[in-house]
């Protein structure tokens, strides 16, 4: 790997040695498939399309963006549950992107998936033991059943619930109870890394809070690294050592949590960071709001250039048509435009929004 | 109505005489009509759904007044009764749902009334804006015809044309790009926030008096939400109505509300105008909502303080305060009977009886909760099993144990104790 590439996807995080795990130009496109008798593709939904990442050990990166613009995606291609198009992700210095199921069991052990929902999630007619013992079984990690169930009864209670209770099926159990229930089936392989896909937005806030906490707690206790993907800025600001930002199957903006919040440069994150209401009536109040128009545009036909112009306000009111060409006819690449960390704009600049 | 000439005339000139985009001439025929009435009186509203499990009390006794031209945000986790309180106010309940008590619109009682006279105050009267645009319109009408059914349900005199008029100058409000086309288009031809345009056009299209907005942006995207909090705004001055906010989500209603009625188990437990609520709670429960939520706007990564256990079930509750399981602050005299609201200041009522406690934290969740926490131990309370299973876990990995010590969801941080952790196994406990 170049430097060059290191510091383009870093963000500022040089300093941390080697990634556990490296996304380079990583591409998912779903086929649309035309009508009639035979079907021919005739075009494709470029859910991911030219992902850079690096996830260092003991790291929490936050994955942002709105519905549809290729997050989980991204966190699915990067364990070879939807094979990538094109691209390369290399974790632990093997290569993923191409190997089959049984190439990829061994590494499972090393790289697990919390999912969103914790209703669906979850086997509804398996009880909680089964569920949190099924990976250790076909992994064949424990000796014998007494050691299965001491394994088990740990990491029950490591997520904060009853070990007496995993008898117990997953439908008597609250969202928040089975969203620890699937993080302890993801731990009990011992895994490095952990990809968190949205973990915490099907849940109350009271109970959000309870497991942001554990993963927290996991983290610094367990030495793991999280890819976080969110939606909600708050929550991944909460977690994060770095964060991206994606828009339309690109990152289009990435930096240091602190660095992201206080000097976004792209358009989009401060519209982004604009957008969400602060708890706090004064403060929400008295904000000057950067409204963007419109919605996301379609991932099968995004725009030329910039995939952003289409609602950027900077683009719309502020840049003179000159400037404008540069926005329709080039693509912007992920690099430091002296804003102090890598973005996508040609007219990258730092504002405060908050 | 005869309407020569081009749409816009036509639009302006049925406004003056019966859509209303100038003169509020509404339900004043209707019995009981009061206009120096208060604009919505909710009073003992009770919601009880018969189940399998037995009478799901869904509302137990919502009382608020919203007057006119203010905003109202309903605010509670989900089963606490929100979205049912509203649609009890709509009288679109299933003829399942048992509900009593009173919902007066401008002194005319709402509960009890047919659907036919119900039908002649909703959309013109109170109208409402439901959470879902993918299912709240009808697919297989163009959204003009919505638009224009509502009107014209309203106004039997407003001819076709004047309608498609204002439909498209209603369209023109809530910002839909090119509305003279866009009439014709199907609600799938949209997307999810230009929805949610169409829908909040039909609720003002009748000027009505009060907008009931249920989560009307849970299920937009964040810059799409603020696109529409911004034509809500327009809406409400607009129309001049009044608004019920309904939501969770604690931002939104900072924004926009004037008053916030927080909800918890059916209940309102905290009452108040805007800044007490955000910046003085006076219910546990409030400010451990305040605490869970992780701030955009915070100088330094606090760590968040979860309210430990879960909701109460709304079937067969013991008599108390419902929140008192989960309150760091619950003593035994909690458990004796129900709080009413109790004024703490000008117009500021909680539903608890240990009101000061909370005062002192002035709006710092940790404090109440650690200081609590030990408060609860030194009480005796109950923390035996969960403490019990961890000395078990102990001697069975004695190796591992420090790891799992760690690794309670509250521990380790210098602002909440152990003893809170324990005292959350247990609940969660409890609660399964």
């Amino acid at each position: 790997m170049s430097t060059a590439m290191t510091e383009r996807t870093s963000g500022g995080a040089a300093e941390r040695g080697e990634p556990i795990l490296s996304v380079r130009g990583l591409e998912k496109h779903f086929p649309i498939k035309g009508g009639g008798l035979i079907k021919r593709t005739v075009g494709a939904v470029r859910a991911v399309d030219g992902v850079d990442l690096d996830l260092y050990p003991g790291e929490v990166l936050g994955l942002v963006g709105e519905s549809g613009c290729g997050k989980s995606t991204t966190g699915r291609a990067i364990l070879n549950l939807q094979p990538a198009t094109s691209g390369s992700v290399v974790f632990q210095g093997r290569e993923i992107v191409g190997l089959n199921r049984k190439q990829m069991r061994p590494l499972r052990r090393d790289i697990q998936l919390v999912f969103q929902d914790p209703y669906a999630s979850l086997n509804p007619r398996l009880p909680v033991f089964d569920i949190v013992a099924e990976p250790l079984i076909i992994h064949g990690l424990t000796k014998d059943e007494s050691e299965l169930r001491a394994r088990v009864r740990e990491l029950v209670q490591t997520v904060g619930l009853n070990p007496e209770h995993t008898n117990r099926y997953p439908a008597e159990f609250s969202g928040g109870q089975r969203q620890r229930i699937g993080i302890a089936r993801a731990l009990a392989l011992q895994p490095k890394v952990l990809v968190l896909d949205e973990p915490v937005s099907a849940l109350d806030v009271s109970i959000q809070a309870g497991v942001i906490n554990l993963l927290e707690d996991l983290k610094t206790s367990l030495g793991l690294s999280y890819l976080f993907i969110a939606h909600d800025l708050s929550v991944v600001r909460h977690i994060s050592d770095r964060i991206a930002v994606m828009y339309l199957g690109r990152i289009i903006e990435i930096a240091e949590r602190d660095e992201l919040f206080s000097r976004p440069a792209h358009p989009y994150t401060q519209a982004l960071l604009s957008a969400i209401p602060l708890p706090d009536p004064r403060r929400e109040r008295a904000r000057q709001r950067i409204i963007i128009t419109g919605d996301v545009p379609s991932p099968a036909n995004p725009p030329s250039g910039c995939r952003f112009r289409t609602r950027c306000q900077k683009f719309a009111n502020v840049l003179t048509d000159d400037e404008r060409q540069a926005c329709i006819t080039l693509d912007p690449a992920l690099e430091d435009r002296g804003a102090g960390h890598p973005n996508a704009c040609h007219y990258a600049e730092p504002v405060s929004v908050l | 109505m005869s309407t020569p000439g081009t749409s816009g005339t036509a639009a302006s000139s049925s406004g003056a005489t019966s859509t209303g985009t100038l003169s509020r001439g509404r339900t004043a025929d209707e019995a009981g009509f009061d206009p120096s009435a208060p604009l919505l009186q909710v009073s003992d509203l009770n919601v009880r759904f018969p189940t399998e499990d037995g009478l799901v009390h869904a509302v137990r006794g919502v009382d608020y007044t919203l007057r006119s031209g203010e905003v109202l945000g309903i605010v509670g986790e989900s089963g606490s009764g929100k979205s049912v309180t509203s649609l009890a106010v709509m009288g679109l309940l299933p003829g399942s749902a048992r509900v009593t008590g009173s919902v007066r619109y401008r002194g005319q009682e709402l509960l009890g009334q047919s659907d036919r006279s119900m039908s002649r105050v909703r959309g013109k009267g109170v109208s409402m804006i439901f959470q879902d645009p993918m299912t709240s319109l009808d697919p297989v009408y163009k959204v003009g015809a919505q638009i224009e059914e509502t009107l014209r349900v309203h106004d039997k005199t407003l001819s076709s044309k004047a309608a498609e008029a204002r439909a498209v100058e209603l369209l023109e409000l809530v910002g839909i790009p090119n509305a003279v086309e866009r009439v014709d288009s199907y609600p799938h031809e949209f997307s999810g926030g230009m929805r949610q345009r169409v829908v909040i056009a039909i609720a003002m299209a009748n000027q009505p008096e009060v907008i009931i907005a249920d989560e009307p942006t849970t299920a937009l995207d964040v810059t799409v939400q603020a696109q529409i909090l911004e034509v809500l705004q327009t809406a409400l001055s607009e129309t001049g109505a009044a608004m019920v906010m309904i939501t969770h989500d604690l931002g939104v209603v900072a924004g926009i509300a004037d008053r916030v009625l927080v909800m918890y188990a059916g209940r309102p437990v905290e009452i108040g105008g805007v800044e007490d609520i955000y910046y003085e709670p006076r219910m546990p429960y409030t400010l451990g909502l305040l605490g869970s939520l992780p701030r955009l706007d915070a100088p330094t990564r606090e760590r968040l303080t979860p309210i430990l256990g879960s909701p109460p079930s709304l079937v067969n509750m013991p008599p108390g305060c419902p929140f008192a399981p989960r309150c760091p602050l619950h003593i035994a005299a909690c458990d004796e009977q129900e709080p009413p609201l109790i004024q703490v200041g000008g117009g500021h009522a909680a539903a608890c009886i240990r009101t000061e406690k909370v005062e002192r934290a002035h709006g710092h969740a940790a404090e109440v909760f650690t200081e609590t926490a030990s408060d609860a131990v030194l009480a005796g309370e109950a923390l035996p099993a969960d403490l019990a299973l961890g000395a078990d876990a102990a001697d069975a990995t004695s190796a591992d144990a420090p790891r799992a010590d760690q690794t309670e969801p509250t521990a380790g941080g210098a602002d909440t104790g152990s003893i809170i952790s324990s005292h959350r196994g247990t609940q969660d406990g409890d609660r399964q």
